[in-house]
């Protein structure tokens, strides 16, 4: 049995420990919000959050990650400043990347207090949308910084 | 999943006002689907949307929302018309039937960019009709003459004695109404949303990780099914160990089937240890020395050979002769995937009587046909349910995944869910096709184009997909954006006019697969075309923009898209060394699109950077003006990437590139600023989703000539391959 804490649950869960979380968060949690896309590391369509740091759960043993806090796209609250900004700017066509992006955009914005958007979409360069909504991901971005600050003013 | 039924029934269950919409090459045709007498059960609605006393506006939806905004176009039209308060307003997907066929295609299927321009007349025609019987219904309650009341948001006013009644209220009344015949519709100055950027209705779901797509759907029972497929073409497994895969856990049942070895399991990671597990051994396939190098040398070779002739208006070869100047060259365009980011999957419950398929697909009365084909079920005992799609790019019209999903739910009572690892998406796509092509053209004393002679060897489409559309061994689709397809027409000629025209084609006896890749073969077709106008252009010491205007003179909406584009762009002002711009136009699917790239060019490291895009776009009246710059956008960042680095390769008689890793697609630090520029058109409406990707790999290569001096006739575009261009020099 491994013991995980996804979203603030904890799930025991009878795998494999190879078995890559993405496919534990799928099919043995339901939690379907996180994307299969390459199962390489190269795409970051099924990016979660490990004790607070990005991760490719593709390529994560789910043996690995036994008792650490996973927050999955399902997690991350509504009002959070990288939702609101993906919706404000308008930019998932078809969508499937989306909820891994949002993953590593929240992580890279939220990993130093005063984020500089310039060096945060220098580290974008890991996950891929096939659709090519960088442009409009690039303005959210930019926008979810804004909104990160002004949150933590009021 | 609850299942929608078009039956007199479900229309009668109703609790409001039902207006149902049938569109037939005929025409349009609109009831009123609520009211007992009219309804006689056999009329099959295109669209039908319902108005509920809480003044719900429902729209059941039948295209398939891969991204390009159609699940919010389609009921902006209607609820323009229908003068209805936005946040009313919901949609639902409906039911693949025969009903929902797009008035273009004649089949239920979204490609060819034609949903919006499908069903854009007819939706208002629909929504204006509710629109009217809501102010009839609230001038009789209140005893008035229908012209003293006006509609306004979800509600009727009376304007002398200020009454009002919200739709809602009126759905009782105007439920026992008949359709007006001629109900007015707006004018446009007066729409509320046609026109408008209005926020996408499946954005917030996708934002949350709530949108359902194939790969997500979960039905009680089932399996995941993975499938050992033959690593080179027509490869036969020679042996495997069955026991070996049923040893692990979770795995269910092991199936041979057509398309290779399938291994079922209680979840994707144990029917993958499975498959593992089975160790296939192949035979080496019925090409076993095909890689990269030989068929690139076999698309070249085949340049020699006679193939069909798809056009040839006036004598081209005498106008070659008698040309003052004659010009030629040879272009080589790869196979390229679609690598969409939802690989390909399916779920299939096969049941004695019924089989119900849940299907990211753009082709639900293919998949309906073809299911049929495969478990011997008529096709109104299959039912399609269409789940949101993780990009379409074409490659979801094929049908080839149902039909081995299929296959598999023969051998299994419960349902299945078919999942292509991302190697299997990329080594069994149907690619966009290959070509190599030989253009010679003469021109005469002032430069005009007097003969165009083109011989375009492809791998062919039609071949996989409808081998009876080849008409007289010409696969038309393949050379789309060159000249007009034979009935049912479709106008996909270029824009260019010859005097003297021939077009040849010879189709590749390769056995790889190919299919429609957004914008079918129009991206490679114009790569070579606008290629060789630039080309052109330069021998005959034109301005590239002033000699493609004079080319388009009957072409009015080319010239202006164009004029546009050479404003935007800051056309003719200098640049500095090792940059370059270059121009490029092209018109597919009722639009046309013009672009100007600005490029950067390493000659030492060989690499390309696109650095500004300025697109203009004229697509008649348009929608939801949010979503067409969304689409543009992508559509020139795809185009990028094929121009700069995608290439499928091949070794073994089969597909070497397998994942992310070796099949390298555009990322964000490569992406070029680009500005986009609707026209205000009057013109007959074009379809958005594919056009704009064509003119963007030529303006990128006539950019890296306008840097260098150096032409490149071949895509990627790579490192590689513009060194070796330049070495040339
Ligand atoms: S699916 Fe994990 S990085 Fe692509
Ligand atoms: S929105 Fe479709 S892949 Fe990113």
């Amino acid at each position: 049995m491994i013991s995980l804490n996804v979203n603030g649950k904890v799930y025991n869960v009878d795998v494999p420990p190879d078995t890559p979380l993405v496919w534990v968060l799928r099919d043995h949690l339901k939690l379907m919000g996180t994307k299969y896309a390459c199962g390489v590391g190269e795409c970051g369509a099924c990016t979660v959050h490990v004790d607070g740091v990005a991760k490719r759960s593709c390529v994560i043993p789910v043996g690995d990650v036994h008792g650490k806090k996973i927050v999955t796209i399902e997690g991350l609250p509504k009002n959070h400043p990288v939702k609101r900004a993906w919706i404000m700017e308008q930019v998932p066509q078809c969508g499937f990347c989306q909820p891994g992006t949002i993953m590593q955009v929240a992580y890279l914005i939220a990993k130093t207090p005063n984020p500089d958007p310039e060096k945060v979409l220098k580290e974008m360069d890991d996950i891929i949308c096939r659709c090519g909504t960088y442009p409009r991901m690039k303005k959210a971005i930019k926008k979810a910084i804004e909104l990160s600050k002004k949150g933590v003013k009021k | 999943m609850k299942e929608l039924k078009l039956t007199r029934r479900s229309f009668l269950k109703a609790t409001g006002l039902v207006i149902a919409v049938s569109i037939t090459p005929f025409g349009t045709k609109i009831i009123n689907a609520s009211e007992r007498g009219s309804f006689d059960g056999t009329f099959k609605p295109s669209v039908w949307y319902e108005i509920t006393p809480d003044n719900k506006v429902t729209i059941y939806f039948g295209n398939s929302e891969m991204g390009q905004g159609s699940m919010t176009a389609l009921p902006m039209i209607v609820a323009d018309e229908l003068e209805a308060h936005w946040k009313y307003v919901q949609v639902k997907q409906a039911p693949a039937d025969d009903s929902f066929k797009s008035p273009i295609l004649g089949a239920q299927v979204t490609v060819a960019s034609a949903s919006v321009r499908g069903f854009y007349e007819p939706l208002r025609k629909a929504g204006a009709v509710g629109r009217a019987m809501f102010i009839k219904a609230a001038a009789e309650t209140w005893g008035v003459p229908e012209d003293e009341c006006f509609a306004r948001l979800s509600t009727v006013f009376h304007r002398k004695s200020r009454k009002k009644m919200t739709y809602g209220q009126l759905v009782e009344r105007a439920s026992k109404l008949k359709v007006p015949e001629n109900a007015p519709l707006k004018e446009e100055k007066d729409f509320r949303y046609i026109g408008k950027p209005m926020r996408r209705i499946d954005i917030p779901d996708k934002v949350e990780g709530k949108a359902i797509f194939g790969l997500d759907i979960q039905v009680p029972g089932m399996v995941c099914a993975v499938v050992a497929h033959p690593p080179a073409y027509n490869a036969k497994p020679v042996s495997f160990d069955e026991a070996l895969a049923l040893a692990i856990k979770g795995v269910k049942k092991v199936v041979k089937i057509p398309q290779g070895i399938a291994v079922l399991a209680d979840d994707f990671y144990s029917a993958q240890k499975g498959k593992e597990a089975l160790n296939v051994k192949w035979d080496e396939g019925s090409h076993p020395y095909m890689n990269s190098e030989y068929i690139e040398k076999y698309f070249m070779e085949c340049l020699d050979k006679p193939g069909a002739v798809a056009k040839n208006v006036g004598d081209t070869q005498k106008a070659l002769s008698e040309a003052k100047k004659t010009y030629e060259a040879v272009y080589y365009l790869p196979h390229v995937a679609h690598a969409m980011m939802e690989p390909i999957n399916v779920t299939v419950h096969l049941q004695k009587d019924r089989c119900d398929i849940w299907a990211p697909t753009q082709a639900q009365t293919g998949t309906r046909m073809a299911a049929s084909r495969v478990t011997g079920l008529p096709p109104e005992k299959i039912h399609v349910h269409t789940t949101f799609l993780g990009c379409g790019l074409g490659r979801r019209s094929q049908v080839d995944f149902i039909v081995e999903a299929c296959e598999i739910a023969k051998h299994y009572d419960k349902p299945i869910k078919l999942i292509w690892t991302r190697e299997d998406d990329i080594k069994y796509d149907r690619f966009r096709a290959a070509t190599c092509q030989r253009i010679k053209a003469g021109l005469d004393g002032d430069g005009n184009v007097v003969a165009w002679h083109q011989k375009v060897v492809c791998t062919s489409i039609l071949k996989f997909y409808n081998p009876a559309w080849i008409k007289n061994g010409v696969d038309y689709f393949c050379l789309w954006g060159i000249v007009d397809s034979p009935p049912p027409p479709v106008f996909s000629s270029t824009v260019y006019e010859f005097p003297n025209f021939y077009v040849e084609q010879y189709l590749s006896e390769l056995p790889i697969p190919a299919a429609p890749w957004r914008s079918v073969q129009n991206a490679p077709n114009a790569f070579v075309i606008e290629c060789f106008i630039d080309e052109l252009a330069h021998a005959s010491g034109k301005d590239p923009i002033e000699f493609r205007m004079n080319l388009l003179k009957n072409s009015p909406r080319a010239r202006t898209v164009l004029e546009t584009v050479r404003e935007m762009s800051g056309w003719g002002k200098p640049l500095p060394k090792g940059k370059g711009r270059g121009i490029a136009q092209h018109s597919c699917f009722g639009s046309y699109v013009a672009q100007v790239a600005e490029v950067a060019v390493n000659e030492k490291t060989g690499e390309i950077k696109v650095e500004k895009v300025f697109c203009a776009v004229d697509c008649g009246p348009y929608v939801n003006p949010d979503t067409i710059v969304a689409q543009i956008e992508g559509a020139i960042i795809l185009g990028i990437s094929t121009a700069l680095k995608e290439e499928v390769l091949f070794d073994k008689g089969g597909v070497k590139s397998s994942n992310f890793d070796d099949y390298k697609i555009l990322r964000m630090s490569e992406v070029p600023e680009i500005r986009v520029e609707i026209l205000k058109s009057k013109e007959k409406i074009g379809g958005i989703g594919e056009p704009g990707v064509t003119p963007v790999a030529p303006a990128v290569a006539n950019a890296f000539f306008n840097a260098t001096g150096v032409r490149i006739r071949r895509l990627p575009m790579n490192p590689k391959i513009v060194l070796e261009a330049l070495r040339r020099k």
